[in-house]
């Protein structure tokens, strides 16, 4: 949430005209502080009429607040809507949300470099952005469904040589860029190819992080997400309330007080949600796909993680509440983890948006929701906190995946192979999972 | 090889009539400056390198003995010799570091990859005189850090895993490698939010920028390179040897019969040097595969030796190295009346990356021209006398590594076996039990293992 997204009603374009005072900055501010200019009628207007438009200037005012609460609680439903869908429908959104963010990044260096009419740019933005997605998707369908894969023809040909197919098809599009430079043009250019990559770095990547998180279990998903907008909202409203000391002066509407309320409610929502949804088997099991019925299931022994276990608090604590213990999930501690980083490092993810939208002089990534900005706006912060979901999920939860184990122990050579089921067996002997004298069940 | 490293005397800048032209490009560029719009475009005009001496590209780098031994001859032919010269030195060069070995090897890559993301950021600041941007330098040069940490710490977790188990910290710092690069990155992250300045915004999301797409070229190849090398030395000497052939030789075959333009980007290149350089280069990667694929020392992986702690390539060569009579189609056997020819089948895959090189390599070449004439600068830095930068040397180098790797990653090699092992013995007991029996019915139908109870070794 930045300060500038500001919407009485009138200058819904944003400024593309590059501003060069400082002046310009504070008028956009106190223009849009959501007090409109009342006009100021002549004097012989009826009072009825000054009446009238004292009071519609009463509700213009607030319309805006209303219009960002009704578009908030719209987007939430959508979300829990969205959930209850399952994966498949999910992963689309994912996609889509993508998709637009990319779109909306693009648009801004077209309109910064008022390159719109570059040969090919267009098309070629687009096709980088398809090549690396299908890079990406390739990788995840084959870790993940590599029985599904396997039966196919053409699929597991397509998997085998993934890595090659993909490269040459990134390989084109690099050799149609250089193909279509033109003489006068090349600076932009080539300024248009870097702003596609990184954007492709920032956005294509962490959407495929999320898609992975999800994964592991929706509740991956679920809480990381729902931790970050929490943060925002309470952050918002301790601002709106207690707020005094300026954060940072990138945001001058952040303050102190809304970053540590924020923090602090944001851990204690954390905590009740993993309680909630830790209960059930919808949220928690990895998502699987089931070969025999063709469609994705969530359906497993929930984890030690998810299993209520009991914690002896610590002796601080046992004087306050009177508990000698408490029952809590495992997750629920791994939720503060999570709180914490949304709420102290997710807003910097806020401020570089805030700070490349000073850069570019725009009010908003786009229009696309009324109330909001655009999309990009809104997910500013989530991508960093899906990147650390990834990592933290890969650090500290997950093992390897099996499926990909096996797909990669398939690849190995038959010496290899023999090797390593010599070893897996001397372990498993071992550990005491398989009988000493080896009659092993085909 | 761009045409836009004549040093001849001869020949001013080609694209000083683009200069009006981009004058609109680079005045947007200047809008973000409070109070130096207009003092900027007028010096913006003229071409980038003038003001700032820090344009080490212009001056002549050329060491003084070799001044004096060329004192006599005129201006065209001492740039000749000049680059014939470090040619020969840069290729004696090569040589010697294949010969210290592995070690040595990868100490070579990661300068060469500091040096050119040195050449690239430099430009960079150059371009957006924002030499003194706060913080900016010190940034940078902390995301190369990071990332080379990250890189390098998965190549060592992957390869010598032995190692890694054996040491307490280092195995601490291989389990949560991802977090702590992690970290890092976002350390530095919050730096660059953090030292955001009201009146340089967009300069700085300009450098940042800049600074990614830099490591995402530099870096990420740099590290393609390595595990190559780790493959066998053969997949590191063959791919860079093919690349400088192919220089070589299309530059001699333009010399001598060159009539076609390429390219507008390039002018200096010709159809007649491109095929001829894609002749001579397939010819030869296979005579040079075949003479490498014999010694132990360039086919065998790079292993890590437990016990005396240092590298050894030592083994059995696998298939590809070893000799293999093809039979030749009927049409061949017309001609040259041989029924069947002895041939290492890598001799077949070095065509693949011949024609690689030749084909598609160039394409390299000209994205660097296009930077270069983008951002006009003759050359990327004046590290080599008559070559100009480390970045002039490596451009086409880039996009071969990275082809070589998916090559290898595709058609050659499969996983790794010790990699496999540690992650299954990561796995939960039920995962292991479920694929000791997967993989125990797999080999009975190979028929690896005899149908009745399974002997242990």
């Amino acid at each position: 949430m930045t300060e500038l997204r500001h919407r009485g009603g009138k200058d819904t374009e944003p400024p593309l005209q590059p501003q060069t005072s400082e002046d310009k900055y504070t008028e956009i501010m106190k223009a849009d502080s959501g007090v409109p200019e009342v006009p100021v009628p002549p004097d012989d207007t009826p009072v009825v009429l000054i009446s009238v438009l004292t009071v519609c200037v009463f509700f213009f005012r607030w319309k805006n607040w209303w219009v960002r609460g009704i578009l908030t609680l719209a987007m939430i439903s959508f979300f829990f809507f969205i959930i209850y869908l399952g994966p498949m429908v999910l992963m689309m959104i994912v996609l889509c949300v993508q998709i637009k963010c990319f779109h909306e990044i693009i648009t801004i260096g077209y309109s910064v470099y008022h390159s719109y009419h570059l040969p090919w740019f267009r098309t070629l933005s687009w096709y980088f952005l398809l090549c690396v997605n299908y890079f990406f998707y390739g990788e995840t369908v084959t870790d993940y469904f590599f029985t599904l894969v396997q039966r196919e023809e053409p699929l597991r040909i397509l998997s085998k040589y993934h890595r090659f197919i993909s490269f040459a098809l990134y390989l084109t599009g690099f050799c149609m860029f250089v193909l279509s430079l033109v003489k006068k043009h090349y600076r932009l250019q080539f300024y248009m190819f870097g702003w596609t990559h990184v954007t492709l770095l920032i956005v294509v990547t962490q959407s495929h992080l999320i898609i992975h998180n999800l994964f592991e279990g929706m509740i991956w998903f679920i809480v990381p997400i729902s931790c970050v907008i929490c943060n925002d909202i309470m952050a918002y409203m301790f601002g709106f309330f207690f707020g005094r000391t300026p954060l940072i002066k990138l945001s001058p509407k952040k303050t102190w007080e809304g970053f540590i309320g924020g923090f602090f409610s944001t851990i204690v929502f954390g905590i009740m949600l993993s309680y909630v949804m830790a209960g059930w088997r919808y949220f928690v099991c990895p998502v699987e796909f089931n070969n025999d019925s063709n469609s994705f299931q969530v359906d497993c022994e929930p984890s030690e993680l998810f299993q209520l276990q009991d914690y002896a608090l610590p002796s601080i604590l046992e004087s306050v509440t009177g508990w000698t213990t408490v029952r809590l999930y495992p997750f629920q501690i791994h939720s503060i983890a999570l709180s914490s980083f949304a709420s102290i490092v997710g807003p910097f993810g806020g401020f570089f948006a805030s700070g490349f939208k000073r850069a570019f002089k725009i009010k908003d990534f786009a229009n696309t929701i009324p109330g909001h900005g655009g999309i990009m706006d809104r997910f500013d912060c989530q991508y960093l906190m899906a990147t650390f979901v990834n990592v933290y999920i890969a650090s500290f939860i997950r093992g390897p995946n099996p499926s990909k184990v096996i797909q990669q122990l398939l690849a190995l050579r038959v010496d290899q192979q023999l090797h390593i089921f010599n070893s897996l067996k001397t372990h498993l002997t071992e550990k005491g999972l398989l009988p000493a004298v080896e009659e092993a069940a085909a | 090889m761009t045409e836009l490293r004549k040093r001849g005397g001869g020949g001013g800048d080609p694209d000083s009539t683009d200069n009006i032209s981009d004058k609109e490009a680079d005045g947007d560029d200047r809008l973000g400056l409070q109070g130096d719009a207009e003092g900027e475009i007028d010096a913006d005009a003229k071409a980038d390198t003038p003001d700032v001496p820090l344009s080490t590209a212009d001056t002549d780098n050329t060491p003084q003995c070799l001044n004096k031994a060329l004192e006599g001859l005129p201006p065209r032919w001492k740039n000749y010799w000049i680059r014939g010269v470090l040619s020969f030195a840069m290729i004696s060069g090569f040589c010697l570091i294949i010969y210290m070995g592995p070690i040595a090897l990868i100490l070579v890559v990661m300068t060469v990859q500091i040096k050119c993301f040195q050449e690239i950021i430099t430009i960079g600041y150059r371009v957006y005189h924002s030499y003194e941007l706060p913080w900016f330098r010190t940034l940078s040069w902390y995301f190369l850090i990071c990332v080379n940490y990250f890189f390098y710490g998965e190549t060592l977790a992957d390869y010598f895993g032995a190692l890694v188990q054996r040491e307490e910290p280092l195995q601490f710092l291989a389990r949560y490698h991802r977090f702590i690069s992690f970290a890092l990155y976002l350390a530095g992250f919050c730096m660059f939010v953090l030292s955001l300045v009201k009146k340089h915004y967009r300069l700085q999301f300009y450098m940042f920028a800049w600074t990614h797409v830099t490591l995402l070229i530099v870096v990420t190849q740099s590290h393609l390179v390595i595990q190559n090398l780790f493959e066998g030395m053969i997949w590191f000497i063959v791919p860079i040897s093919i690349v400088i052939c192919n220089d070589i030789m299309a530059y001699l075959f333009g010399f001598f019969f060159g009539r076609t333009p390429l390219i507008k980007l390039s002018p200096k290149k010709t159809w007649e040097g491109f095929i001829g350089g894609f002749f001579s280069t397939v010819v030869f990667g296979f005579i040079l595969s075949y003479l490498l694929s014999q010694l132990q020392y360039c086919v065998c992986p790079v292993g890590f030796n437990s016990e005396t702690n240092s590298f050894m390539v030592e083994c059995e060569p696998s298939d590809i190295f070893v000799i293999q009579e093809y039979t030749l189609p009927a049409v061949v056997q017309n001609t040259l009346s041989w029924k069947t020819v002895n041939l290492y089948p890598f001799q077949i895959h070095s065509i693949f990356l011949s024609s690689f090189a030749s084909l598609i390599g160039p394409f390299g070449g000209f994205f660097a021209s296009g930077f270069k004439r983008a951002f006009k600068i003759k050359d990327f830095a004046s590290t080599i006398p008559g070559h100009g930068g480390i970045m002039d040397r490596f451009d086409c180098q880039y996009l071969m590594a990275t082809f070589t790797h998916v090559y290898i990653a595709s058609f050659i090699r499969g996983p790794n076996p010790s990699k496999v092992l540690q992650q299954l013995l990561m796995l939960q007991p039920e995962q292991q039990l479920s694929i000791f029996h997967t993989l125990n019915t797999h080999l009975r139908e190979r028929g690896m293992l005899p149908p009745a109870a399974a002997q242990a070794e």
